[in-house]
Parts: C-alpha cells; sequence; structure tokens
C-alpha cells in the first residue's frame, strides 16, 4: 500500500519536471536500444554462422589431393595423383577416432534428360559421404557398398539438377544420360541452399566412387577424401595422425613436403562464430557503456533535484517521514525513471532493428531474453545511481531542510 | 469574509478525553550548545516548563534569544545537550531519529511562517501528507483530509493547487496537515508572519477555535498583537524564559474582525 502510493509520487514528481525527465531518460533510451540493436545484428551472424557449421558435415576433415613442391616448381591444387581408394581405407584401419571415411572423385559433367540437359558438377563417394557431410535423401534412397562394389550406374541428384531436368515430374527410377553413360536415378538430396562463399550447394550428382572412376574418370586416384572424426575434441589429434599414415603410404621422406592438403572446415568456421561472438560482446560492453553513462545522467539530475527540493524534504522530515521513507522516496524516482526508460529503450531497439532490417538490409535477430536483460539492467542502474542522491536526501537536516530558500 | 469554520469536528480531532490539568509537555533544565568549532554558542541556558492540556501559549522573544531553538526541541526536530523533555509523560530526549520521526508524525502538528506546502500538489495532497507516513490505508487517509480541510473552511477547495489560494488559505491549508493526525500538540511557528493584519487575524480565529476545542497549542511571534489571543505568555531572553503570564483580557479574533474593515481590492 504504502509502497504504491511511493511509486505513484515517484510518477508525479516525474511527470511535473516532464523535458527533465525525458532528457535524463534518453541515456538509458539510447543505451537499452543500442544495445538490443548490437546484441540482434551479432546474434543473427553468429546464427548464420552456425547454420554452416551444421551444413559442413560431422566433425569433417577433409583430405585434398594437393600442391607439392617439387625441385621448386609446385603443382598446383589436385595436381597430384598418388590419392587412392587405399589411402582412405588405411586411415580408417590404422587411426582410432576416425569414425567413416569417404573417398571422392569429381570434376564437370553435362547431365542430360530427354531434351534437357544440365551442366554440373559430379561427385564420386562412398554411401558413408551422406553421413558425413549429414546430407538427408529426400525422395528415394542412397545407394549402397553393394552398388559401390558393383559400379553400379545409379545417382543420387542434388535438388537444383532435379529441378533443372525434371521440373515437376518426378525423377525416381528415371535415366539420365552422363557422358554418354546411362544412370538411373535412386534418389533426390535434402535442399541445402548456398554456402558461405555462395555457391549453390546443390547443384551436383552423386554416384558411387568406383562407378565415377570406371566409367567417367578413367583413373584409379582419387580428388579428395572426407574423414570424419569421433568427436570434434579428437580433430586435431586425428588430423595429425592421419597425415602420419598419409606420408607414410605416399613414402614421403621428413624433407619433402605434403602431397595433400588436409583441412578442418569445422574448425575454421568455429574460429569465424568465435570471432563473431568477440564482435558481439565488444559491440555489446560499448553499448551497455552508455547505458552506464545514461546511469549518470540519471544520479547528476537526482543530485540536483536533492538540492532543488531541500525544503520538501524538510517538510516532509518535520511532518514525520522517517529517513527510509526519504531514502525510498528518491530512489523510486530514479528506479521509475530507469525503468520507464528502459521501457521506451528496449522499444526504440525493436523500432531500429526494424529499420534497419528495411532500411539497410541488415540481418537482425531479435531475442526476448536480451530484452529481458536490458530492462533489468537498467533497473540495477536506477539503484546503483539512485542510491547516492537518495541518501543524501534522507540524511539532510529537518531544520536545515525548512530554513533553504 | 471570514473562513467558515465547521464546528462539529474539532472535538474529535482535538481528540483528548483525559483531564485538563494532565502536563502534555514538562521540560526539566534544557541546554542546548551549538559547537560551531571555534566558539561554543549557548542558545538554552536551564529552561524549565509544563505546559497542560488544553492550553494557549505564546513565546515571544528577540532573535537569538533561543525561542526557535526552543521550539526546535519541542517539535523533536532538534535535541537537547542536556536536560529532560517528556512529551505525555515519555522522556523523548533519549529517542533515536526514526522514533522522534514517528512522534512529529502522531502526536506533533506544525505550522510553519512560510505555510511549506508542497508546490504543484493540491490542498488535498498536502493534507494527506503526514497520514502517508503513519500508513494508514487510502481511504481513511482521504476521509480525515478532507475532515480537516472542512474544519479550517476549505471543504470546497480541496482539488486547488497552493498557487491557486491566498496567504491566509494556504496557511489554513497547513493548519488542517497540522491536524490531520490528531496531534497532541499544534506548534505554530510564527504563523501569521506572511500574512496581512486582518488575514492574521483570521488564521487566529480558527487557531483559537481549535483551542477552545480542547487543542493545546504554542505558538511562536514577535508580534505583541498576536499574543494576545492566546492565554499564557512566555518570553525568552538570552536563552532563558525571562517572563511566563497569564494574559488576562485575552482578545477575541472573532470579536476583532468585526471591527476590522473589510479590504476588497
Amino acid at each position: 500500500m504504502f509502497l504504491s502510493t511511493i511509486i505513484r509520487e515517484a510518477v508525479l514528481a516525474l511527470v511535473r519536471n516532464r523535458i527533465r525527465s525525458l532528457l535524463t531518460m534518453l541515456g538509458i533510451i539510447m543505451g537499452v536500444g543500442s544495445f538490443i540493436c548490437v546484441v540482434a545484428v551479432g546474434n543473427a551472424g553468429s546464427s548464420r554462422v552456425e547454420e554452416q557449421l551444421s551444413n559442413v558435415g560431422d566433425n569433417l576433415i577433409w583430405v585434398e589431393a594437393g600442391s607439392r613442391a617439387r625441385s621448386g616448381v609446385r603443382i598446383g591444387s589436385r595436381g597430384t595423383k598418388t590419392l587412392m581408394v587405399g589411402d582412405a581405407q588405411a586411415v580408417l584401419d590404422q587411426v582410432p577416432g576416425v569414425k567413416n571415411a569417404s573417398p571422392n572423385v569429381d570434376g564437370h559433367i553435362q547431365a542430360i534428360y530427354g531434351n534437357l540437359n544440365w551442366g554440373t558438377q559430379y561427385r564420386g563417394v562412398s554411401p558413408e559421404y551422406f553421413e558425413i557431410r549429414k546430407w538427408q535423401v529426400r525422395l528415394g534412397a542412397g545407394f549402397t557398398q553393394d552398388d559401390v562394389e558393383k559400379n553400379a550406374p545409379v545417382c543420387v541428384l542434388g535438388q537444383t539438377v532435379a529441378l533443372n531436368l525434371f521440373g515437376e515430374e518426378d525423377p525416381l527410377g528415371k535415366t539420365i544420360n552422363i557422358k554418354s553413360v546411362p544412370f538411373k536415378v535412386i534418389g533426390v538430396l535434402q535442399c541445402k541452399g548456398f554456402s558461405a562463399t555462395g555457391q549453390d550447394q546443390d547443384d551436383f550428382v552423386v554416384m558411387p566412387v568406383t562407378t565415377a572412376q570406371k566409367r567417367i574418370t578413367g583413373a584409379e586416384c582419387l580428388d579428395d577424401i572426407y574423414f570424419s572424426a569421433a568427436s570434434r575434441a579428437e580433430i586435431p589429434e586425428v588430423t595429425r595422425r592421419i597425415i602420419g599414415v598419409m606420408r607414410e603410404r605416399h613414402h614421403l621422406r621428413a624433407s619433402e613436403d605434403d602431397d595433400f592438403n588436409i583441412r578442418t572446415p569445422e574448425e575454421l568456421i568455429r574460429a569465424q562464430l568465435a570471432a563473431a561472438n568477440v564482435f558481439t560482446l565488444l559491440l555489446g560492453s560499448a553499448a551497455s557503456l552508455s547505458l552506464l553513462v545514461g546511469g549518470i545522467g540519471i544520479m547528476n539530475i537526482m543530485l540536483i533535484s536533492v538540492t532543488e527540493r531541500t525544503r520538501e524534504i524538510g517538510i516532509r522530515l518535520a511532518i514525520g517521514a522517517t529517513e527510509q521513507d526519504i531514502q525510498l522516496q528518491f530512489l523510486s524516482e530514479a528506479i521509475v525513471m530507469s525503468l520507464i526508460g528502459g521501457a521506451l529503450g528496449v522499444l526504440a531497439g525493436v523500432l531500429g532493428s526494424f529499420l534497419l532490417k528495411n532500411t539497410l538490409h541488415w540481418d537482425m535477430q531479435l531475442s526476448p531474453h536480451i530484452m529481458a536483460i536490458a530492462g533489468l539492467f537498467s533497473a540495477i542502474v536506477g539503484i546503483f545511481f539512485g542510491y547516492y542522491p537518495a541518501r543524501k536526501a534522507a540524511q539532510l537536516d529537518p531544520i536545515e531542510g525548512l530554513r533553504y530558500e | 469574509m471570514g473562513p467558515q469554520i465547521n464546528p462539529l469536528t474539532v472535538a474529535e480531532v482535538a481528540g483528548q478525553e483525559s483531564s485538563r490539568d494532565e502536563i502534555v509537555i514538562q521540560v526539566n533544565d534544557l541546554h542546548k550548545v551549538y559547537d560551531l568549532g571555534e566558539t561554543q554558542v549557548h542558545a538554552l541556558r536551564g529552561v524549565s516548563l509544563a505546559i497542560r492540556r488544553g492550553e494557549f501559549v505564546s513565546i515571544m522573544g528577540a532573535s537569538g534569544s533561543g525561542k526557535s531553538t526552543f521550539m526546535n526541541i519541542l517539535g523533536c526536530l532538534d535535541k537537547p545537550t542536556s536536560g529532560q523533555y517528556l512529551l505525555e509523560g515519555a522522556d523523548v530526549s533519549g529517542l533515536e531519529k526514526k522514533q522522534l520521526a514517528g512522534i512529529r508524525n502522531r502526536k506533533i502538528g506544525f505550522v510553519f511562517q512560510g505555510f511549506n506546502l508542497l508546490a504543484r500538489t493540491t490542498a488535498l495532497e498536502n493534507t494527506e501528507l503526514p497520514t502517508l507516513y503513519s500508513r494508514i490505508d487510502k481511504a481513511e487517509r482521504h476521509r480525515r483530509a478532507v475532515e480537516a480541510l472542512t474544519m479550517v473552511g476549505l471543504g470546497d477547495r480541496i482539488n486547488h493547487f497552493p498557487s491557486q489560494l491566498s496567504g491566509g488559505q494556504q496557511q489554513r491549508v497547513a493548519i488542517a496537515r497540522a491536524l490531520v493526525n490528531r496531534p497532541s500538540i499544534l506548534l505554530a511557528d510564527e504563523p501569521t508572519g506572511n500574512l496581512d493584519s486582518r488575514t492574521s487575524v483570521e488564521v487566529m480565529e480558527i487557531v483559537q477555535s481549535l483551542n477552545d476545542k480542547g487543542l493545546t497549542i504554542v505558538l511562536v511571534t514577535h508580534e505583541h498583537d498576536i499574543a494576545q489571543f492566546t492565554k499564557r505568555s512566555i518570553v525568552f531572553r538570552d536563552g532563558k524564559i525571562r517572563r511566563d503570564e497569564a494574559i488576562f483580557n485575552r482578545a477575541n479574533a472573532a470579536d476583532v474582525l468585526k471591527t476590522m474593515p473589510v479590504l476588497e481590492d
């Protein structure tokens, strides 16, 4: 009861000085608003990176037939022809912590169906590929180890290829021609969309690796091998061991460079994610600094207010207000001010986010818990910066207060 | 036009049914020394006094005589350096700040020279203010404040702001505020100091009528005319009581008012 009266009085006191109150709140409004906008931008960035992360694969370690400096001449990427299916099997056998392996060949092809044709990539893989890349088959099924052993002329289409060759038609069971070889379509992959670098990840045809080697490349060597580590923590150790096994199998001397490239894209993206988070944190703390400045503004105005209202404080003390009553009154004014500022700030943050989204087309991701945190933070600012002026008011001598002109 | 006073509610507000002889204020050998570092100022040098229920005491004295200090101590706004102050038999000279605030709230009503109303706050809200600090529920607070304002003849102005009221009306709001918690004593510090002579008498008419209903009143003034409306005159000089005597042929404010010309502007 008493508290509600105190709060009502606080609101009335603020309304009596509405311009001043509004200007004081502006600091909090801008602090909270910019905090919400900044975190929204940061969150959007992080979730974009996280999305990429989930698209990359299952603790992927990627070994690519690579450049190799020999007598000063560097052969470009994929220049060597030393990567073999046996390498994949050897790593799987010898390196603990490797869960899956998929030997791959790839290249450009023209896929033909009826009178339609579509230039795309092919990728010869083992059945584990789908698991390693976390790629679901949307229609039909993937191929099996049996298909790999038999060099079966079957293929699974990426969404883009399926769309361009078949349109609305059901591609399952149909036959397409690749390099004059008829392939039976047994499945269509789930759509993954564009990669971080802007490539259409769905524009390719998947087939058994042996089929690709025998019927398309006509060569024994591989372009790359995908490995899947058992856990993320093991990636660095597994990577080191894979290098060891590969060098041994390729008879490289200590002085010679690797004839392959090994990459762990997940690590890279995780680093990106960490960078994005640090960025958000940095901007966020800059924004909360402005919230702090807003709090100092409140303290400043409250101190002025206490001085101006010395006589009022004297009257209130004379008619029976205790120190606690006076302290509560001024503290609640500061808190009400910062809470209203905080609420308006949340509003400003939401509006600002929409504005940035619609005018600059920035990705914004608002999160309710950040708004709650911002609100809570502004209340804390009110208590923290309102305490000293309220204390000062409460400790006033009533006789001095009554005498004050 | 003089103020319309509602005679029905005053007795209830004064509220004491106990014996008229009961001592409300008893001070024994009060001393107050202000320590200003290099010098010490003796504001009170041994004041002893008893005021019974229903008395109407005026305190006079030049500035520096110690009367303000004495009033501050009576009002529990200040503590004596030494000596004893019994308010309704209870020693209040050694109480904590919080307890003193409670006594100011419930037992003492203040009226000041400068009215000391809160600006931009209605007459009603000003009057309600003491009840806020005694944690009375909203409906009762409102009822008491309206009652007190009606009693001082401002029942029709409860929603006016101080800036919309004349000096006399503002002082009446201040009196209503002083009465709203039904105090044991009313302390008035030069209540007519800022008012013209007719308004002064009007205010004194209210104060007299409150005393007639049994309220104990201590009034500080430096005007002899105003002191003539009280029943007992105490004169301070150099921190001591120099004179303490009953007033005979007490002036009646209502009668005086009839003899005064009404100034129309």
